[in-house]
């Protein structure tokens, strides 16, 4: 234990910033040998392996093939031309939706990222969300009580491509009277988009708005 | 089938594949630690760097040697930083205090972001910088924990180990191996790994957005294995790019308590009995489910008649597999996010807040863990001794004034930075105008951020603005001290229990490795955390959780 004592002795401390400045050659060198491995040939190989056929469309942020080139990863809430003749499926509330859109239902930014960081008890979410309720009952012509949470909550990342089942349910009816199609054919487009839980249990069931929106657009190419 | 009962299934494939993979990882561990030749690649390394890798060092040169190897990840990763503008994929450069802050927070293992990741950090500064330091920074957590593992085990000996042979085979052979088969399969479940600065998106409405893109996967990887938890894009683990279904939600949860649950088994394996091993992980498994009961059953009884219970949630994890990251990334000091912990309901965002301050022992952070709970099993065995009046003995070592005396310093380290770091911010006008909540909630995202940095978590109740320059150099300093003063106690200890001889058990010695002791560790965790931050706790998540209760439904 005699090097503890070497410390505390007046003549250990010059000691032991001399064994510190000792320890700095190989410490950069080491550190400069892990930059060159870790920060360039370790993502170097990452990204030449995301390359491979198969897996480069998903590496490249999993855009839609088709007319609307959409990320099916990338929520990003579209805007009706005439608010009265409404025939998109919404997403959820955005916290980098524009100052204009009303308490967040809106288009998302993607060029940034996060939620509103809201306390639940937060005035300004409770107001939030009451406002919320109120313009997505009036818009599907249903009692505030039947939208369903996720409609009137931000998501964290701003850019949820998803919406629970029952929210798209709720869309239906005002989706297919505007668009003109049956409502069983909208919520046969709705089935398409809707995954269960990976492997039966992982995550929630979710419909993919990107997706969803898509298959709109193709059956109805005049919607745009 | 309900929310609640895939939520438990899921919970139950998470077990399963932990303990799968406990045994091999950990006994793998184990030999990577204690083998006697270097790999050829190794050698390499070792040449290069000039080190003598068959040096049996002696603690105060192992932590010269650590210290001196985090200092030069500080200057490296700042300066890269500055001079990101020269570099590929260029940026501005980082601003001196935003630099400087996330040079200590990375080098720290906290990953503490004071900064938007999309626009300030380049696609250079990530990898060469910040990935970099997600990797060395993880290895310098489970060196320290090796260095503290031997000190049981070697007699009248005051060696530790080699700091750089420890530090070159935890990469080599552990992190980078595992990282580069999580990166390809998370690509392959749907992770980004591009180098774009964007990806221009068509909504159905015809408009065009730019989405911000980036390399993740090979980052996303080493975030979660080496319990950084720094995002590559802001929303970090909610970003659709970075953890984008229920299957890679999983992955990453797994991959974070990993390496952490594993090293109880490479414990035991090192200090030859088993048993000691279960003893640790029992009591790491009992607080990580006790919080975890915590969490998930105040999300799930939500906010009440406000009905925001998926504020800042993300539909595709819901509440189940939302409450299962965040009470897995708290008690690992990962710090990574996929859903925003401000938003929780008062007693859940208290429970992750707590998960911390019982100082990352549930499981704890790469090797953080194993050498905090350890050091908390001497408080506690001290404690027992003075009970009972037997000799204070952990594994053949006899614990003195010294050791106690190391032992205390990490323990109290992290509680007095919180605690005063808290009390200063409050005092100081401008910290109401940085949060963005008031009342309790204000309080707890100042108790949230200082736990979060002097624990080296990384998480925040992202609603506080941390940009002042008081919050970039109290936080900072909070990471630093937080992270450097308990490794040198630690160390210290190291040293000390390595030089004395080893002792057979008596009849007098306190049996560890025993439910009775993990019971007594448990306690002792507990009761420390409960002590010290009990009163802050009652004014910030407590106060915020019973004021929310209507006055009507009070007895």
């Amino acid at each position: 234990m005699n090097h503890v004592s070497t410390i505390d002795s007046s003549t250990g401390r010059t000691s032991v910033w001399r064994g510190l400045a000792r320890q700095l050659g190989p410490a950069l060198r080491l550190v400069l040998v892990a930059t060159l491995v870790l920060g360039v040939l370790y993502p170097g190989v990452v990204w030449g392996v995301s390359r491979l056929p198969g897996l480069v469309d998903r590496a490249e942020g999993s855009v839609l093939d088709g007319p609307v080139a959409s990320s099916s990863l990338i929520g990003i809430d579209p805007v009706p031309a005439d608010p009265a003749a409404d025939p998109w499926f919404h997403l959820r509330p955005s916290a980098s939706a524009p100052d204009s859109a009303t308490a967040d239902l809106g288009p998302a930014d993607p060029s940034t990222s996060g939620g509103s960081n809201l306390a639940t008890t937060a005035e300004d979410l409770v107001t939030a969300v009451a406002e919320r309720r109120a313009v997505v009952a009036g818009r599907e012509g249903v009692a505030p009580a039947e939208v369903p949470d996720d409609a009137v909550t931000a998501s964290a990342s701003g850019l949820d491509p998803d919406i629970s089942p029952e929210y798209a349910a709720l869309q239906v009816p005002r989706v297919a009277r505007v668009t003109g199609l049956p409502e069983s054919e909208v919520r046969a487009l709705v089935a398409e988009a809707t995954s269960g839980r990976a492997l039966g249990v992982l995550g929630e069931p979710t419909v993919n708005t990107s997706e969803l929106n898509a298959g709109l657009v193709a059956t109805r190419p005049g919607l745009r | 089938m309900s929310d609640t009962a895939a939520g438990l299934l899921q919970l139950l494939v998470l077990l399963v594949l932990l303990a799968a993979a406990w045994r091999p990882l950990g006994d793998w561990m184990a030999r990577v630690f204690t083998d006697e030749r270097h790999w050829r690649v190794e050698r390499a390394v070792y040449r290069v760097g000039r080190v003598d890798p068959d040096s049996d060092q002696r603690a105060v040169t192992y932590t010269l040697a650590i210290l001196a190897f985090s200092l030069v990840g500080v200057l490296v990763t700042y300066l890269v930083q500055r001079v990101q503008g020269l570099l590929p994929f260029a940026k501005d450069a980082v601003e001196p205090s935003v630099a400087f802050n996330t040079a200590i927070s990375f080098v720290t293992n906290t990953n503490w972001q004071s900064y938007i990741p999309e626009t300030t950090m380049s696609h250079a500064s990530n990898a060469l910088a910040l990935a970099v330091q997600n990797f060395l920074s993880a290895a310098v957590g489970m060196a320290v924990a090796v260095a503290l593992v031997r000190g049981f085990t070697r007699s009248r000996s005051g060696r530790v180990g080699n700091a750089w042979v420890d530090l070159t085979r935890a990469v080599v052979r552990i992190l980078l191996p595992l990282a580069t088969v999580l990166a390809v399969v998370l690509i392959a479940s749907g992770v980004v790994m591009s180098v774009r600065a964007n990806v221009p998106l068509v909504a159905a409405d015809g408009s065009t957005h730019p989405a911000a893109i980036a390399p993740v996967a090979s980052q996303e990887a080493i975030k979660e294995l080496g319990t950084n938890g720094g995002g590559i894009l802001n929303a970090n683990s909610a970003h659709p790019f970075e953890n984008p279904n229920g299957w890679t939600n999983l992955l990453q949860i797994l991959a974070l308590l990993l390496i952490p649950v594993s090293l109880t088994r490479t414990f035991g394996r090192m200090v030859g009995s088993m048993r000691q091993g279960y003893s640790l992980l029992a009591v790491m498994a009992t607080l990580w489910g006790a919080m975890l009961a915590v969490v998930w059953t105040a999300e799930a009884h939500g906010p009440g008649a406000t009905g925001g219970a998926m504020e800042g949630k993300e539909v595709r994890f819901g509440i189940p597999s939302s409450v299962l990251f965040a009470n897995s990334t708290t008690g690992t000091s990962t710090g990574a996010v996929n859903s925003m912990h401000d938003s929780y309901t008062a007693f859940g965002g208290g429970g992750v807040l707590l998960n911390m301050l019982f100082g990352e022992v549930s499981p704890g952070g790469v090797g953080t863990g194993l050498y905090s709970i350890l050091v908390i099993a001497i408080i506690a065995v001290f404690l027992a001794g003075l009970m009972v009046g037997r000799t204070p003995e952990l594994l053949g070592t006899s614990l003195g004034r010294r050791e106690v005396t190391c032992a205390a310093i990490v323990v109290l380290t992290m509680p007095a930075l919180v605690l005063l770091g808290t009390g200063a911010a409050i005092v100081l006008p401008g910290t109401g105008d940085a949060m963005t909540n008031s009342g309790p909630h204000g309080l707890s995202e100042v108790l949230y951020a200082f736990g979060s940095a002097a624990n080296n978590n990384g998480s925040a109740f992202a609603g506080l603005t941390v940009t002042s320059p008081f919050f970039q150099i109290a936080l900072g300093a909070a990471m630093l001290f937080g992270r450097f003063l308990p490794i040198i106690a630690v160390l210290a200890l190291a040293g000390l229990l390595s030089a004395q001889p080893r002792r057979d058990e008596s009849a007098g010695t306190l049996r560890t490795g025993t439910p009775l002791f993990a019971g007594l560790v448990t306690a002792t965790v507990v009761l420390v955390s409960a002590i010290t931050f009990l009163p802050a706790l009652a004014l910030s998540p407590i106060a915020e959780g019973l004021a929310a209760v209507p006055i009507g439904a009070l007895p």
